[in-house]
């Protein structure tokens, strides 16, 4: 093991790297870049034995990725926001056909009032698509999660593909210590690649031709159960991977300080950062409040979620993004599987296009959540560091 | 073929092998050119073949859950992607050390359109594939919407013949144009009514290395509003009146490969085919014009063009139709 000053970019390359992935087609877009400048020079200084693709588009990249993962090889890419959108059509091919290919997508914000900063509205629409997905809180899990997700994705009860989401700028230019594992290590975790459907002329197969309304209703199913089964392997590589390296990120949910908690808050990304430390300088006075951090926003982890809460008098979502009027999406999905237990809920909508998450306005969300626990909240959607009144 | 017979400009239709690997029980159209093509194209390549088909015609009559008239590997995702996804095949062919020629089977649509992008990216890496556009000159499948691929004047359902407009008002796009700027190893455009030229190209393009294109004329019954028992006459009067020329270029050398002994005057090639009826004398003789500069610039004075005579005195036209351009 070394340990090197890293940033996220950097720390999921090296997790590229220890993977052997074996075929990297992409397209540049900030703040991804790093990631494949980095692979780049791996590749070209004999570091790693991978065939780089320069696709002319990311929609190309996304199809070269599918292609290199049906013809039987270990695949990964890398893409952001606008990227993200362009791959969208071809990101609903690899789940039904069970490609296990991983993506890292760097948060950006999409769309006009265009920008090029953090913002979760790139790949909260894609959950849609069968792809798991997966929020990483810092650098080292960036790591540790882009290994994983090989893991996770090739296992023959999921084969299914991996996205693994970080924050842009705030992790992928920022650099933190990373502890890198050694190559032998992290063979040790991650098998080689086996393939269950390959293109093959030595053994002919049909991949995803035309699927008449006879079969299409019971294949969506058989995906929607295998991603829901998909937990139990995602915990037991969890469990293998700490018992190998030391370290752990938690579960499905990572919980902070929920113990005895009256109230608390879910948050994904690096919001969870500002709220572990909001949820100490509360509790050093008095408060019981504790953290809730989403991992995986799929598999959505309902269950867990169901027995985090207990005993809650209000739970808050942190979104940082918004479908437009409604809610922010993780506040749909928590409320959504918290239905039945008529739990006070507010949805915290904030760090919109790149806007400073600060530690006041993650003390203010705690407070409009205490509010709601005993019946004071004036609204259920609420807008923070948004200059004005809301209306 | 290529054991046994080495000089593929000697090759006949004779030479293909009976195995086919586009087998019977599709369900393609009686006359359809796009079934005839790949069917003979699929017996050259043989076994050690991997097929991407892009959405198209072939997608829908060539396998369908859970049947496959492909008796090779195939699959399907999505349109704009064949040089794409044969990109990623091929990079996964090569890390396994596994041999196979990967083959994109698209239409025009899927080419020329929205395909364009990917088949310029694999074009540039010179990848190491085989792309086929089927051009029956228009969106078929979806219910024959005009394309880049559709010649001027033809009706499609999107250039219906109205009061105002009537039929496509650009020209054909000159897409083996775009691709011999890319610098491919090889390229030819085929006909189905010329087959010892039509096998002997896809048996080079099966040796050659590196991105190779076969643009295949491939006539519509549906589309093209004419009799399944005339796809060939058909495919056979629009080399003969300039509406099809055949070529082949390796590494950037082009050479025909068959001359007419004259050129016929489009509206033989037209009469044949409904898409046409609506075409007034204006917009034949507009064509016929169009054509003869390309026949020019295609056969130059060794193939006698008597439609041509009365255009001769005139400044040549631009490809785009437009006369001030200029040639």
């Amino acid at each position: 093991m070394v340990t090197r000053v890293i940033s996220g970019d950097h720390a999921v390359a090296w997790g590229v790297r220890l993977a052997r992935a074996e075929v990297i087609p992409a397209f540049p877009i900030t703040p991804q870049t790093l990631i494949m400048e980095l692979l780049s020079e791996f590749i070209n200084d004999g570091e790693l034995d991978a065939d780089f693709i320069p696709g002319e588009s990311e929609h190309s990249v996304m199809s070269i990725a599918v292609g290199a993962s049906a013809g039987g090889v270990r695949t990964f890419t890398a893409t952001s926001s606008q990227g993200l959108a362009l791959m969208h059509e071809m990101l609903y091919a690899p789940p039904q056909i069970r490609l296990p290919v991983v993506l890292v997508n760097v948060n950006r914000s999409l769309g006009a009032a265009a920008g090029i900063w953090l913002e979760h509205n790139d790949s909260m629409p894609e959950r849609e698509s069968g792809w798991l997905q997966c929020y990483v809180e810092d650098n080292q899990e960036a790591l540790d999660m882009t290994l994983q997700a090989f893991r996770i994705a090739e296992d023959h009860r999921v084969m299914l593909p991996v996205m693994i989401c970080l924050d842009g700028f705030v992790l992928s230019h920022t650099v933190e210590r990373v502890d890198v594992p050694d190559q032998a290590a992290v063979d040790g975790f991650l098998p080689k690649f086996v393939p269950v459907n390959v293109l093959d002329p030595d053994d002919p197969v049909v991949m995803n031709p035309i699927c008449p309304p006879e079969y299409a209703t019971e294949m969506r199913y058989q995906l929607d159960r295998t991603i829901d089964s998909t937990k139990s392997v995602i915990k037991e590589v969890g469990i293998d991977f700490a018992k190998r390296f030391g370290r752990s990120h938690g579960d499905l949910l990572d919980l902070y300080r929920m113990e005895d908690a009256e109230y608390a808050l879910v948050a994904i990304g690096t919001a969870a950062t500002t709220s572990r430390l909001v949820v100490d300088q509360l509790r050093e006075g008095g408060k019981k409040v504790g953290l809730i951090r989403l991992r995986f926003m799929r598999p959505f982890p309902k269950e867990e979620l169901r027995e985090a809460v207990s005993g809650l008098k209000a739970l808050g979502v942190f979104d940082r993004s918004v479908s437009f009027n409604s809610f922010g999406p993780i506040f749909t999905e928590v409320r959504g599987a918290l239905a039945a237990l008529h739990l006070p809920m507010t949805d915290h909508i904030g760090g919109l296009g790149g806007r400073d998450l600060t530690i006041e306005e993650m003390r203010d969300i705690f407070a409009r959540i205490e509010e709601n626990a005993i019946g004071k909240a004036d609204r259920q959607v609420y807008w923070h560091g948004l200059r004005g009144q809301m209306q | 073929m290529t054991d046994t017979i080495k000089d593929v400009s000697k090759l006949t239709i004779k030479d293909v092998p009976n195995k086919d690997y586009f087998i019977w029980g599709h369900g393609a159209c009686p006359g359809c050119g796009v079934a005839i093509a790949v069917k003979n194209i699929m017996k050259i390549l043989g076994p050690e073949t991997i097929v991407y088909v892009p959405a198209s015609c072939l997608v829908v009559f060539g396998a369908q859950y859970p049947t496959s008239a492909f008796e090779v590997p195939y699959f399907f995702t999505a349109f704009e992607n064949t040089g794409a996804m044969a990109t990623g095949i091929r990079a996964a062919l090569k890390r396994r050390g596994k041999k196979a020629h990967v083959v994109g089977l698209a239409g025009d649509g899927g080419t020329f359109d929205i395909g364009l992008q990917a088949l310029s990216g694999a074009a540039d890496r010179n990848e190491d594939m085989i792309y086929v556009c089927l051009d029956n000159e228009a969106y078929m499948n979806t219910g024959i919407q005009m394309s880049g691929a559709t010649p001027f004047g033809a009706w499609t359902t999107t250039s219906p013949a109205g009061k105002v407009i009537s039929g496509k008002r650009s020209f054909k796009k000159d897409i083996d144009h775009i691709v011999a700027a890319h610098g491919v190893p090889y390229q030819a455009t085929l006909s189905i009514a010329h087959w010892n030229d039509f096998v002997r190209k896809v048996e080079k393009a099966k040796q050659v290395e590196g991105f190779r294109f076969l643009h295949v004329l491939t006539p519509c019954v549906p589309g093209w509003r004419s009799e399944a028992s005339k796809s060939m006459e058909i495919a056979r009067m629009a080399v003969e009146t300039g509406m099809w020329t055949l070529y082949e270029a390796e590494k950037g050398e082009s050479a025909l490969t068959y001359k007419p002994k004259k050129m016929e005057p489009v509206i033989e090639y037209l009469k044949l085919q409904g898409r046409f009826a609506f075409m007034n004398e204006d917009d034949v003789n507009t064509l016929q014009r169009w054509l003869c500069h390309k026949w020019w610039l295609h056969y130059k004075d060794e193939v006698e063009a008597p439609p041509c005579y009365i255009y001769r005195t005139e400044k040549p036209m631009h490809m785009d139709g437009d006369p001030l351009h200029g040639a």
